[in-house]
């Protein structure tokens, strides 16, 4: 009963976005107000409808239903309850329905904060949503319905996959989701601007806090999927360029140089019909993203279960919606250009290099993830493009990136004085240089020209972003302090300073090894002594597992004890490695235990020493945390004000 | 032209190229480069006798089919069957390569299920596994009379599969 | 010649990379880099994405030791490269050897740098040449 609910409830979610579609798109065309209403209406009933039907899917989850097919596939009697509830979206049919749901929000936290902005605009907004929600819903319903039955009923399921049966995964698809999905905000507003031509610096104060939130979520989401895929996957690597990690780190990077290009179009006007091309690019981005993972033309670890049906109607979804995006782009485009000019040392000037090195780093990652596809079918040799590749190109614009980065803080408007601007950088550049030198081989004892450029570079970066914070922070008591956009500003550039000096010092300084142990037996490396007391069997919730007691020493003295596991889980038969680590800020001990070695009871065990690894992901929490600070701008918040009181009067004067 | 037309431009390309990759077909499956080639000589103590050995040169002469298994793989149980019944209509001589496993288990595997192998080779480390780009199993290899790799097929045999891409081939007369 | 560049750069980012211990199979670390090396380069092909140096499956382990045998044998890493190649094809290497095809590949980073900055040259030397305008706004 309730999974035929939570069907019927999508199929009134697609009726309902269908009127949430075509009822503001006309009202704004022939200007009725009461057309364009049915908008706001119709949102807030999609996503109560949709969120009824995730409730069902979850309740067939949390139930045991293993008549609902997908519950059978995916879950089983003995999964602990945490990942009954992350298997919802742990597959394919159950992520889509939360791509639905969290299109759904969007829609109703644009539907619910757009009381100022103008109505028509609104509506046409609140429209293109709605189309882009009868697209997803109609895959759903049509190609990957989450509530098929299975006849007859299974007794018990085939279980989530081992790998996703982890705290990290239970966070990271929504985090993900929320960001991917929200660049369809961006979107929305860039299509209502071109339908009715008006694009102004109006529009791109309105569309900077939509974008950064959805940046700062997807920011969080992919660091998270580091991080799991760093514990979880058990060989210690962060970044693989694998294609599904490719399709969410594309949208991030257009999506970066869209909040910045959004500053300039905000600021003076300039770039309109850039900005414009990058908000459509970063949505299209995520839509890619999801063809890729779902129609099974890459390989990669963790694409879903591939299907080219699937893949031929989201080809086709993301042929209408791209395609119909780029026709209006190219009919409004030429008419949007400015006459505003800008001196060689402004920042205008160091915004475009920003987003020039940005674009450049996406169409590598994107050329190095379809590549093989082009090259297996231009001449049918099939070729693998992995990090080897990746990590070298990936370098060629982001090292010039990271030099530049910051700068743009410190450089006005329209025009930068020069002796004033090499004044205010003059001290980080020595600061850096010097830094770059003292930390690798002061605290790690080694220098090389690639370490040198990234320590020095992290520091540049982070002294930059200091400055505007701490200036005011010492500032003339009366005068104006930093506002919550700069503040945000440093904030963010801030972070990408730590990620910077966490990647630089892990990629030189990590140490990996490969050792035989057995019990009773000690090894070292990096410095520190691994020592295996013991080995034992131990039984989980729905795994039996090997477990090795690894305790740690350096120069004698204790460490931490860690306990890495081989599982097997009871239903899908697969063996997992369950790495274990000391985690800490200055550096993670990394333990996982590899396979049996014979009979003599030696395992193969992989050991890592990875000092400041968590800097990376630390660094991305502190950009996140600069977006949300930055969204928090007075500017914002003043204007919701003035309407509330403008429709205050209104309503007065019509009462 | 219109230079805000280049976007769309490029973007219609990308998706014709992405319709072909989706009519493409499977992305793993790795064609074998050794079809047209030559198969890759090989000698090997025998299954069931280690002083007698097998390689490609019994082989010439006639076509045959080299057939990669082991008792961990399940597929290979499931295609036994059809094997045991190709062997049995004699329609072309089955060789085997025991890939990565432990010959006593090799051999009782055999003595219970069936043995449709003119002979078994005794792969015990893989290398000729390697020589000849095996990275699963099942997978099965078409030889021709001159010893030149016809076809390799990944997965469990059955008769569709037999007719629509063994038989066809040998009546062509060599690879495609 | 792309190759040596390749190898270059390869040189200049490897020159920072930490001692990596893995599986010592050489007791002199210049062998033993090379093979570390090799096998990050090379794909477990009965894995989805990975390379054999962060797989146990039966088939890297294989891979892995017969490199090893090859290094010992004194063959050179265009040998290596050669020998998977022969039995797996090009897609059994990470990194794509530079053959016509692919040598666009290992152009393409610096193509596409140098492509913005001419684009940006040309955005800029235009906008430099416009009024700069009244300054109606403060920071951002």
């Amino acid at each position: 009963m309730i999974p035929e609910i939570g069907q019927f409830a999508l199929i009134l979610a697609l009726s309902l976005a269908i009127f949430q579609t075509v009822f503001p798109l006309v009202g704004a065309h022939r200007n009725n107000a009461a057309m364009m209403d049915v908008g706001r209406t119709a949102a807030t009933g999609q996503f109560v409808f949709v969120a009824i039907a995730f409730v069902c899917l979850t309740y067939a989850f949390l139930t045991d239903d293993f008549s609902v097919l997908y519950v059978a596939n995916h879950s089983q009697l003995a999964l602990p309850t945490l990942y009954k509830v992350s298997a919802v979206w742990g597959a394919h049919e159950g992520s889509l329905l939360l791509w639905i749901f969290l299109l759904a929000a969007w829609t109703l936290a644009v539907a619910r904060f757009s009381s100022g902005l103008p109505e028509a605009f609104a509506a046409r907004v609140i429209g293109v949503l709605g189309f882009l929600s009868i697209g997803f819903l109609l895959f759903a319903l049509l190609t990957s319905n989450p509530f098929a039955r299975l006849v007859p009923a299974a007794v018990d399921g085939g279980d989530l996959n081992p790998l996703l049966q982890d705290p990290g995964l239970a966070i990271h698809p929504p985090l993900l989701y929320v960001g991917y999905v929200g660049f369809s905000v961006a979107f929305a507003f860039a299509i209502a601007a071109m339908i009715s031509g008006d694009l102004d610096q109006r529009w791109a104060k309105w569309t900077r806090p939509w974008t950064t939130v959805a940046w700062l979520f997807l920011t969080l989401g992919i660091a998270l999927g580091s991080w799991w895929a760093y514990y979880e996957l058990g060989w210690g690597g962060w970044w693989f360029w694998d294609a599904v990690e490719n399709a969410s780190f594309m949208p991030w990077l257009i999506g970066t140089a869209l909040i910045h290009s959004l500053a300039v179009t905000e600021k003076r006007g300039l770039f309109k019909s850039w900005t414009l091309l990058l908000a459509i690019t970063a949505f299209s981005l995520s839509l890619l993203g999801t063809f890729l993972v779902r129609s099974g033309i890459i390989v990669s670890v963790h694409a879903f279960a591939t299907d080219p049906t699937r893949g031929f109607f989201i080809l086709t979804f993301l042929a209408v919606v791209v395609v119909g995006a780029l026709v209006l782009y190219a009919w409004r485009a030429p008419s949007l250009d400015s006459d505003a000019g800008f001196g060689l040392l402004s920042r205008e000037t160091f915004l475009l290099l920003n987003n020039v090195l940005l674009v450049v780093a996406t169409a590598l990652v994107l050329i190095g993830t379809l590549a093989p596809l082009v090259i297996e079918m231009a001449s049918g040799g099939k070729i693998s493009i992995g990090p080897p590749w990746f990590n070298i190109a990936f370098l060629v614009p982001t090292i010039p990136l990271v030099v530049l980065l910051g700068l743009g803080m410190h450089t006005a408007w329209r025009s930068q004085d020069k002796s004033a601007w090499l004044r205010t950088i003059r001290l980080p550049a020595i600061t850096a240089l010097v830094l770059g030198v003292v930390i690798p081989l002061l605290i790690y004892g080694r220098i090389s020209i690639l370490l040198f450029v990234g320590c020095a570079a992290a520091v540049w970066i982070v002294v930059l972003a200091l400055i505007l914070p701490i200036r005011s922070l010492f500032r003339e008591k009366g005068t104006a302090g930093i506002t919550r956009s700069a503040l945000g500003m440093s904030v963010a550039h801030l972070g990408m300073g730590l990620f910077v000096i966490g990647v630089t010092v892990v990629s030189a300084f990590g140490v990996e090894s490969d050792r035989a142990l057995r019990p009773g037996e000690t090894i070292e490396v990096a410095g520190y002594e691994f020592e295996m007391r013991e080995l034992r069997n131990v039984q989980g919730p729905n795994f039996s597992a090997i477990e090795a007691e690894i305790e740690i020493r350096r120069d004698g003295d204790f460490v931490a004890t860690l306990r890495p596991q081989k599982r097997q889980y009871l239903v899908q038969k697969n063996w997992m490695t369950e790495a274990s680590i000391r985690a800490g800020l200055d550096k993670d001990l990394f333990v996982a235990l590899g396979d049996q070695l014979g009979s003599n009871g030696g395992w193969s065990v992989r050991i890592q020493y990875k000092p400041l690894i968590r800097f990376i992901w630390l660094g991305a929490l502190v950009m996140a945390l600069g977006g949300l600070i930055a969204i928090t701008d007075r500017r914002y918040r003043s204007k919701v004000r003035k309407t509330a009181a403008v429709d205050g009067a209104a309503a007065e004067a019509t009462a | 032209m219109n230079r805000y037309l280049w976007p769309l431009i490029a973007v219609v390309a990308l998706l014709v190229f992405l319709v072909m990759g989706l009519r493409h077909g499977d992305p793993r499956a790795l064609p074998s480069p050794f079809i047209g080639k030559p198969a890759p000589q090989f000698e090997l103590p025998t299954l069931k006798n280690p002083d007698v050995t097998i390689g490609t040169q019994h082989m010439a002469g006639n076509y045959a089919i080299v057939n990669v298994w082991a008792t961990w793989c399940v597929m290979c149980r499931q295609e036994h069957g059809f094997l045991l019944d190709l062997a049995a209509s004699g329609a072309i001589p089955i060789y085997g390569i025991n890939w990565r496993d432990s010959r006593p288990e090799a051999i009782r595997w055999l003595q219970e299920l069936g043995d449709p192998y003119l002979a078994s080779a005794y792969d015990a480390d893989g290398r000729v596994g390697i020589d000849w780009g095996v990275y699963g199993a099942p997978e099965t290899f078409l030889v021709d009379p001159d010893g030149t790799v016809v076809y390799k097929h990944l997965g469990p045999l059955d008769p569709v599969i037999w007719q629509r891409e063994f038989v066809s081939r040998m009546n062509t007369g060599g690879a495609d | 010649m792309k190759r040596i560049f390749v190898l270059l750069v390869a040189a200049f980012l490897m020159s920072s990379a930490g001692a990596i211990d893995t599986d010592k199979r050489f007791d002199d670390p210049k062998l033993q880099a090379r093979y570390e090396q090799l096998i990050s380069e090379v794909r477990c092909l009965q894995c989805q994405n990975q390379s054999i140096k962060d797989s146990n499956v039966s088939l890297a382990a294989d891979l892995r030791r017969e490199i090893a045998r090859m290094i010992e044998e004194g063959k050179s890493d265009e040998d290596i490269a050669d020998f998977l190649v022969v039995r797996y094809g090009e897609f059994a290497l990470y990194r794509p050897r530079t053959t016509g095809k692919t040598l666009v590949l290992w152009i393409a980073p610096f193509l596409l740098v140098l492509l913005g900055v001419f684009a940006l040259a040309r955005v800029v030397k235009h906008r430099i040449s416009l009024p700069i305008g009244d300054d109606s706004e403060t920071k951002g």
